[in-house]
This record gives C-alpha cells, sequence and structure tokens, in this order.
C-alpha cells in the first residue's frame, strides 16, 4: 500500500483556478478585467483563511481569459505574505522556457521566495495556433523546452542547444533566485511517459485528476518513485489536482455546481470526445470513487484525506470555480475550504 | 494456467503512452502473453511495463509484432504518417485510435470524410488486416469497467473489419477481458464507432449498443 509522504514532505492544501468568466447575481457574464480582479481577491481571501498554495491556469479562450496569469500573481503577491503562488498550469509547450523562468523568478522575488511553477500542457491548446506552434509537435517542443527549464533552474549561465528555439551559449539569465530554485512540478494527466519525464528532470509530479477513479492513479505514483530511485534521485512530492466545489452542505453544492459542469463539459466534448455528464455519471464522480471534490466542508475533506493516502501524496490543490458560478459563491466556497476542509483533512491524516 | 490460456495468441502493444499500457495490462488479466514496444529502446518502458502492466514484455517494435497473432496499434493518430507499414505487414492490426483536429493538430491523410479514419489506416497498411474497436471508450474507463459474461452491467464494444476471422479473433480479446462485442460487418461500417457517433464515449449494454448503431446508420 502507498502511504502518504508527510515523513518526507509537508501537507500542502491549495486551490487552484483557470480563472473562468464568473456571474454577476443577476446571472449576466462579467467582463475580463473585472474577471481578472475578482481573482486577486480571491487570492487574497486564499491567504486569509488559511490556504497554502493559490495557482492559476493558463488558458487563451473567452471562458478563460487568464492568458498573463503570472501578472495576476504577483499582485495578489503584494498584498500577502504566507502564501504559495504559482501557475496551473503553465503551457510550456507554447512558451519560451526563457520567459517563463524569468517571470517566475521575477515573481519569486516580488513574493519573497513564495513563487512555483507547474509545468504541462493542461486542457488548453488554444496557445498552439496563437503562438504559431503545431499540435502535431506536442511531445518534441514538451521534452525540449523541459530539459531547457530543468537547465535554467540551475541558476548560473546556461550553454543548450535544440530545435524549438535558439540555442544558448553560456547565456546568463535573469533575475537570479535568491535561494535556490523554486519549485516546478509536471502535470501529469496520464501519459507514464510524462511521469519518467518528471522523474528524468527531478520536477516533482502533479496528478491532474479530473474524471473517473482517483485510486487507478495509484500506479503513477508507484512509478515515479521508483524511476527517482532508479535515477539516483531523491524523493520529490506528489500533488494531486481535481476540480470540486464547497458549499455549506452536499446539496448545495451538487446544486450550484451540476448545472455549470453540464454546460462547460458539453461544450468542451464536442471537440475533445469526452462523453457528456448525466446525473448518473455526475452522483459518481462526486461520490467516494469519483475525481470531483463537490460538498460540504466534511465531505470534501474526507475524500482528500483518502486519496492522499492512496495516491502517496503530500499535496492536494482544489480546482475551484466553474464557469458562470458567482463570484460570492467562489468566495464562499474559498472561505469554507480554508476554515473547515483544511483543517480537517490535516485532522483526519493526523489520526489515520 | 490451463492449457486453453496457453493457445490464446499473443499481443502486442504498440504504444506506451495513455492507452497502450492499459490495453497491456487488461489483455494479461485476461489470460493473453503481451508484449509492449515504444518507438524506440524498450529500456525506455520497462519501468512503465512493470508498474502500469505487470508481466508485459518490453520489446523492440519488430521483435513484439514478429512473435504476435494480434497487433494493437495504440499510437497519436498523428503518428501514423512515420510509421512503417512494414513493421505490421502480414499481421492482424487492431486500429484504436481517433482523429481529434483540435488534439492532433489537422492532419492532411485524415481530412477526406469520404472514408473512415481506419478505412485511412488501412489503405496505408495495406498488407495488414485492419480491425476497428477499442476507440469509443476512454482510456481510463477500459479497466475500470470490465465486467464477467451475464453482468447486467456489461458494456458492449463495436468491432468492425473485412476479414471474419481477423473479426473474430480480436471480439474474442474484447469478450475474454470484459466486454461484449458487436460485429459491424465491414472496416467502412467502424465510421459508426468514430467520435461524433452515438456509441462513442457513451457506455452501452449490447442490445442498447445494437439499437444505437441500428438508428444511427439509418439516419
Amino acid at each position: 500500500m502507498s502511504r502518504p509522504l508527510f515523513d518526507k514532505f509537508p501537507l500542502v492544501l491549495g486551490l487552484d483556478t483557470f480563472g473562468d468568466v464568473t456571474d454577476d447575481e443577476h446571472g449576466r457574464p462579467l467582463s475580463h478585467a473585472q474577471t481578472v480582479r475578482n481573482l486577486v481577491e480571491q487570492g487574497v481571501l486564499a491567504e486569509q483563511v488559511g490556504v497554502d498554495f493559490f495557482g492559476i491556469g493558463e488558458h487563451h479562450t473567452h471562458d478563460f481569459p487568464l492568458s498573463a496569469g503570472d501578472v495576476v500573481l504577483s499582485a495578489i503577491a503584494a498584498r500577502t505574505n504566507r502564501i504559495h503562488l504559482g501557475s496551473a498550469v503553465t503551457v510550456l509547450s507554447s512558451d519560451d522556457p526563457v520567459r517563463v523562468f524569468q517571470r517566475y523568478s521575477t515573481l519569486n522575488a516580488v513574493s519573497g521566495g513564495r513563487a512555483e511553477v507547474i509545468l504541462g500542457r493542461g486542457s488548453s491548446i488554444d496557445s498552439f495556433p496563437l503562438f504559431g506552434y503545431d499540435l502535431a509537435d506536442y511531445e518534441e517542443l514538451f521534452e525540449e523546452k523541459a530539459q531547457l527549464f530543468a537547465e535554467l533552474l540551475k541558476g548560473g549561465p546556461v550553454t543548450w542547444k535544440g530545435n524549438t528555439r535558439a540555442p544558448l551559449h553560456d547565456q546568463d539569465v535573469v533575475p537570479h533566485t535568491e535561494f535556490g530554485p523554486f519549485p516546478t512540478w509536471i502535470g501529469v494527466g496520464g501519459s507514464p511517459q510524462s511521469v519518467i519525464r518528471a522523474a528524468r528532470y527531478g520536477f516533482s509530479l502533479m496528478l491532474a485528476i479530473i474524471g473517473g477513479s482517483p485510486a487507478r492513479f495509484a500506479p503513477f505514483s508507484r512509478l515515479y518513485r521508483q524511476a527517482l530511485e532508479r535515477l539516483g534521485r531523491e524523493a520529490l512530492p506528489v500533488g494531486v489536482h481535481s476540480p470540486g466545489h464547497v458549499a455549506a452542505t452536499d446539496e448545495q453544492a451538487r446544486q450550484e455546481f451540476w448545472p455549470h459542469y453540464l454546460e462547460v463539459i458539453r461544450r468542451v466534448a464536442k471537440t475533445r470526445g469526452f462523453a457528456i455528464p448525466t446525473k448518473d455519471s455526475f452522483a459518481f464522480e462526486v461520490g467516494p470513487h469519483g475525481a470531483l471534490y463537490v460538498g460540504s466542508p466534511e465531505t470534501v475533506a474526507r475524500k482528500i484525506a483518502a486519496n492522499l493516502t492512496t495516491l502517496g501524496a503530500s499535496r492536494f490543490e482544489l480546482k475551484y470555480g466553474m464557469g458562470g458560478l458567482s463570484h460570492g459563491a467562489l468566495m464562499t466556497n474559498i472561505e469554507l475550504y480554508g476554515t473547515q476542509v483544511i483543517p480537517r483533512v490535516r485532522e483526519l491524516l493526523a489520526s489515520g | 494456467m490451463t492449457s486453453a490460456v496457453q493457445s490464446l495468441p499473443r499481443i502486442a502493444v504498440l504504444g506506451a503512452g495513455h492507452t497502450g499500457p492499459v490495453i497491456a495490462r487488461v489483455a494479461i488479466e485476461a489470460g493473453y502473453p503481451v508484449s509492449i514496444a515504444a518507438s524506440g529502446d524498450p529500456a525506455k518502458i520497462e519501468l512503465i511495463a512493470e508498474f502500469l502492466a505487470p508481466g508485459a514484455e518490453a520489446r523492440w517494435a519488430a521483435d513484439a509484432v514478429r512473435k504476435a497473432g494480434i497487433v494493437v496499434l495504440a499510437i497519436p493518430l498523428h503518428k501514423l504518417a512515420a510509421f512503417d507499414p512494414a513493421l505490421v505487414a502480414g499481421k492482424v492490426v487492431v486500429d484504436t485510435m481517433n482523429y481529434w483536429p483540435p488534439v492532433d493538430g489537422v492532419q492532411e491523410m485524415f481530412e477526406d470524410r469520404r472514408y473512415g479514419t481506419s478505412e485511412i489506416v488501412a489503405r496505408r497498411l495495406a498488407r495488414s488486416t485492419v480491425v476497428k474497436t477499442l476507440n469509443h471508450i476512454g482510456y481510463h474507463e477500459l479497466d475500470a469497467d470490465r465486467r464477467p459474461v451475464g453482468s447486467p452491467e456489461r458494456r458492449a464494444f463495436g468491432v468492425a473489419g473485412d476479414d471474419p476471422g481477423a473479426v473474430e479473433a480480436t471480439a474474442e480479446l474484447i469478450e475474454r477481458i470484459g466486454y461484449d462485442t458487436v460485429p459491424l460487418g465491414s472496416l467502412r461500417a467502424g465510421r459508426l464507432l468514430q467520435p461524433g457517433g452515438a456509441v462513442f464515449g457513451v457506455p452501452l449494454g449490447k442490445t442498447e449498443f445494437e439499437d444505437a448503431l441500428s438508428v444511427q446508420a439509418t439516419v
């Protein structure tokens, strides 16, 4: 059986968002500008209620206007002292690793060492045509750029040559980090080769579990740990990122979440081949064996504690928010997560 | 292990991404000997085989195919253009792939909508016998949704191909893994199993599956 790695790594309980456009109290979508400003408030509230990490996922669509999440994170950094701030995820394949390093190293400076990066493709594929990349080249782009990013993180001048960007020769990349490399993760949705890649470059592993049974990812954690060991690397933490919504009661959480979830997945299903959710499939996903953390603080806390144990993970990031939910509902979600879910997860795992 | 198990053909799974290791695992658990290969050195996928498909032998693709009775092609469809058809000449090849332009990028060879994607695959793999199945279920469900014969929850898969013997051997694999099968009569009819179709991504029992297909076929 997998065991959580709390002896080696601290338990970290965070929030992720894709910055979905929220609705006002009359059900009308807010502007992109207002959505961005609200997101800053959400990040600040997250620190106030005791959340450990706040992450923003890069997207480039009308529904998810967070194309430059690091700028938002910097605004949150200026108004907070303790919470760690990062991407969830940075679409590295269509970005320049040098620029990603520079932006997050700058965020690290602004925040006094609180920056983190999660690299991946995420569900965002819109960045490929936007920046002139071919999706079919995804593997090579990601492999080369992850390798360069690992080099950049070491600090010091970098010499690098590849097919996907201009070569670097003894290049000093600034700003330098103050206290060594900032934490970097690779987000993995189901590709075992990405698990091996994370181990090879010494990145931590973030399992993105957005549907189906979380337990099926347990072999991925074991694969990761074994790969690190065979490569002679030190152990690194494993995290879990999953969607959810917390409200006062199970019923309220489900009622608030379901219509927006249905709408969003229905839209994505057309292009990605997902099955359109039914009431039955939703009931499974929010139940003990599904991937959605939708419910009262007690329900969500129990599910987080159980799955961290099953997956041998020491970190959980709840992806909150779903297009069309109101800013108010999201603020309530954040408050309940910080004040009730987090302490309860810590209690459950301490006694477990 | 019974003697019947020993007579099952070896399965070669080509692809060690999202789908390949899952297919390898369920085939092993169904009693088949399984080899798994990626595009290069098997050393690179040994750990993947060990942890995600215990019992599957990591091999060079050519070695895996040589001993196999059924080859399961589980690579991203956009990689097919670089795939050497000679590698699988003379073999039964199960095409599990789908064409999703928003994910794969636009692939010219699959843009001809007069043909199903498996027909285009079959034309490219002209010396192989292509069967289409396993494409319309999510790779993460393939493991979880297996049920024994007679279970009311047992799902059905379509199996489309022009060669009755190849379809039968593939259907036996699917049945042993834990699903009912619905033969579709021809590879061309496999278009009904593609993304956007009535059975794609939808859990259906055998009767519901047949009904959904017959309704769709008449539209």
